[in-house]
């Protein structure tokens, strides 16, 4: 029997979702004297039991392949990551229309994704803004680089961020701390990258390497994705919440399962609706205004089916653009053997995972290529903790066994490098996600069922970026030893064939998009609803294109300003 | 920093993360030293999802794939049967893999010396698996057996290199807290060098 409390409190401002939007909407709001009552659908993030730093593979009985041996068949076993989520979440199903292929990941715990995302901080270039005007395809935002840059600028300074000033258009310069010193295989990366005329430089990462807010410096561990016990990186968590509740101002439920938003009779929020997942009761909470952060799927998902008379195709819905122009980022892999690094003087090479990468260098010449819009390429190499899974290439290459095996595996160890290409995939209208007509969840909430299909011109891209891993891989003197699919182990293969699952990269985005026209867009240049005054978005939801980078630094500067944005409206009466 | 600070600092970490639980700095440490301290565990394995002649089998099989060599241990003593057994013991297609190739590798050793696999000479298991261990050998009379060998030495070679012994078997230098992140020069020496 559900249980409806209709005499709640009035929130200034409820948070559904604790992840980089949320977490940096009720951080900036709790400065500046705002009550919030943030949501999350899962648990509370315990530091003292969540965080699985510094175990070793022998420390599960399972060695991390996951229960059951599940990362034997198919499925990812995240073992020691602190997101507590998955593609697969016991009750929470969701569909994918016939024809389309698409992963959805899901994080269910107080931080959400940033408890275990790779903490890759990349400014959005000028051009990224305005990719419509640059090659007529997709859309340009409502607001500019110039527009975002000083939100940039405080989120690198309050989150922390290593870097260098290296003056690339296509990565703009930003606040950045000392970064660590290039690994071994990085600088012959470079080296090789030299030759090619391809920019190598230290990767932007949301690493503190000084004393920061309170907050420890990086001790070099290489285990960022399993949160931090220093809090040396970012997580919403540690780094917003935490200190955000401190101030008093802010009150967080768990286990929370937003369901809908309920409005009154002028069309404006009046309440969330969400099951108490401890007791799967029914719960309101009355609120001013209310912030949707809950991933930009789950965020279209609960406007969708805050269905009522009034909003029939669901709430802030009047263009009809909710859940359409999902995107995700085109991904590639590819690895290489690297002789010059056999019989390397072994050294502890974890640092803070990716120290390099390769920024997109051609953007001038963007006619040449054969595709519109660029990518960047994480390097990765080094003598990583070793794994389940860490020698099957090895084992597949080298076959046999016994001392030759072991000979093997042993030589070959540090003499691998990998690069994991991250591109732009231009919004289509066959990408979107809508309500399916059947399922619900075990909560009774109807489910999202995905469409998506890649567009030649992320095909092309991920063709390009495989063959350019392969010729670093030969101007280093290396080898190509293994890609995503089997055609790639030559450094070729066809676009389909090498390109990510819709979803795998986990950088959904565009769902509810931003724009000055109520009738192709959701929000207004501020993520607030043109509909529904008093209704903002802070995920990655409102973004209108899904260039290169990765998205998690723009997600905390576009929610700062909207922050920044309701409080004003909230103070001058308006909201 | 020295290393001993640096420690210190560790101890203060679970203070830098204010837990809205009130984690205190002891019981953060606390955790920290769990990770680092706990051990394997020792004693005799009871396998659950195999029977004693096929767990005799695998562990014959697992130290084939992966021997010892002086003193570096193998498969073995790293426990990867009953790793594997253990893992099929939970998952139904795992205990079928197992089961089923490790019955063909007896037959397949019957046909050939009368023997089952682990009762054959060393000479005779070696001939054996120098058939089974490669993809080239592929036939209609070998491939169940290629099929399963690739499973058993990619999950032993899993099992040893997850387990304490294969980890320092490998020289993995790092899971540990540094004050300063270096490169060694020699080591980016060597490299450039090599590179020509």
């Amino acid at each position: 029997m559900p249980q409806v409390v209709r005499n709640s409190p009035v929130y200034d401002v409820v948070v559904i979702g604790s992840g980089a939007g949320g977490g940096t909407v009720t951080k900036v709001l709790a400065d500046l004297g705002v009550s919030v009552l943030l949501m999350e659908a899962g648990p509370m993030f315990n530091p003292a039991k969540d965080i699985k730093e510094h175990m070793w593979p022998y420390q599960v009985p399972h060695r991390g392949v996951g229960p059951h041996g599940e990362g034997y068949f198919g499925r990812s076993p995240f073992t020691f990551s602190a997101s507590f989520g998955g593609a697969q979440l016991d009750g929470e199903p969701y569909t994918v229309a016939p024809g389309s292929d698409f992963s959805w990941f899901r994080s269910r715990i107080l931080g959400g994704r940033t408890n275990h995302y790779g903490r890759f901080s990349l400014r959005f270039a000028d051009y990224d803004f305005k990719p419509h005007s640059r090659d007529g395809l997709g859309w340009d935002w409502p607001v500019s680089y110039e527009d975002i840059s000083p939100y940039y600028d405080k989120a690198e300074t309050f989150i922390g961020v290593v870097g260098t000033k290296e003056g690339i258009r296509s990565a703009p310069d930003g606040i950045f701390q000392t970064p660590a010193a290039p690994k071994v295989h990085d600088i012959l990366t470079k080296k090789a990258c030299g030759k090619l005329g391809i920019p190598c430089i230290p990767m932007r990462s949301a690493i503190i390497t000084q004393p920061t807010n309170g907050r420890a410096p990086c001790h070099y561990c290489g285990q960022c994705g399993r949160a931090c016990m220093t809090a040396s990186n970012y997580a919403s968590s540690y780094v917003q919440i935490f200190p955000a509740m401190k101030t008093g101002r802010v009150k967080v439920i768990t286990n929370a399962m937003a369901r809908e938003l309920l409005t009154d009779d002028a069309g404006k929020v009046r309440a969330v609706s969400y099951v108490d997942k401890n007791t799967r009761g029914e719960q309101q909470v009355r609120c001013r205004t209310v912030v949707l952060a809950a991933s930009a799927c789950e965020s279209a998902r609960l406007l969708l089916n805050s269905k009522s008379p009034r909003h029939p195709a669901g709430l802030a819905n009047s263009s009809g653009v909710v859940g359409r122009y999902l995107t995700d980022t085109v991904g590639t892999g590819l690895s290489g053997h690297i002789p010059a690094l056999e019989g390397l003087p072994h050294y502890n090479s974890d640092g803070y995972g990716t120290h390099m990468y390769i920024p997109w260098w051609l953007w001038e010449k963007q006619k040449d290529v054969g595709f519109p819009r660029g990518y960047h390429v994480e390097l990765g190499g080094g003598f990583g903790m070793p794994g389940v899974g860490s020698f099957q290439a090895t084992c597949q290459r080298h076959e046999g066994y016994g001392l030759g095996l072991k000979k093997a595996i042993r030589e070959e160890y540090g003499t691998g490098v990998s690069f994991s290409g991250r591109g732009e995939m231009i919004p289509n209208e066959k990408s979107y996600c809508e309500i399916d007509p059947q399922m619900v969840d075990r909560w009774g909430i109807p489910v999202l069922r995905f469409h998506w299909e890649w567009s030649d011109h992320e095909l092309k891209q991920a063709e390009h970026q495989v063959r350019t891993f392969a010729e670093i891989i030969h101007a280093m003197g290396g080898t190509v030893t293994g890609g995503r699919r089997g055609s790639a182990e030559a450094g070729g293969g066809t676009g389909r064939q090498v390109i990510s699952r819709g979803g795998a990269v986990i950088h959904e985005i565009g769902t509810v998009r931003m724009g000055d026209d109520p009738k192709t867009s959701v929000l207004n240049r501020y993520c607030q609803s043109h509909d529904v005054k008093n209704l903002f978005v802070a995920d990655g939801g409102p973004f209108v294109s899904n260039s290169d980078k990765n998205p998690t630094l723009t997600i905390i500067a576009l929610a700062w300003r909207t922050a920044e944005y309701l409080a004003e409206e909230m103070r001058k009466g308006n909201v | 920093m020295s290393e001993y600070s640096r420690r210190d600092l560790l101890r203060s970490v679970a203070l830098a993360v204010v837990s809205a639980e009130a984690i205190s700095a002891q019981e953060g440490q606390h955790v920290h030293q769990m990770a680092t301290d706990r051990t394997e565990k020792s004693g005799r394995y009871e396998p659950k999802a195999l029977t004693a002649h096929e767990y005799a089998t695998l562990e014959r099989l697992t130290d084939l794939i992966i021997p010892p060599e002086g003193k570096s241990p193998g498969a073995l003593a790293a426990g990867a049967a009953a790793w594997i057994d253990m893992l099929a013991s939970e998952n139904e297609r795992l205990a079928a893999i197992y089961t089923g190739g490790l019955a063909w590798l007896d037959h397949a050793m019957l046909g050939r010396s009368e023997k089952n696999f682990v009762d054959a000479s060393p000479a005779g298991q070696t001939a054996l698996l120098d058939l089974i261990a490669y993809r080239k050998n592929d036939s209609p009379d070998l491939g169940p057996g290629i099929g399963f060998f690739d499973w058993a030495r990619r999950m032993t070679v899993d099992a040893f290199y997850t387990s304490k012994i294969g980890i320092e078997d490998l020289d993995y230098r790092g899971n540990t807290a540094m004050a300063r992140y270096e490169v060694p020069v020699e080591a980016i020496q060597y490299a450039l060098k090599k590179s020509g």
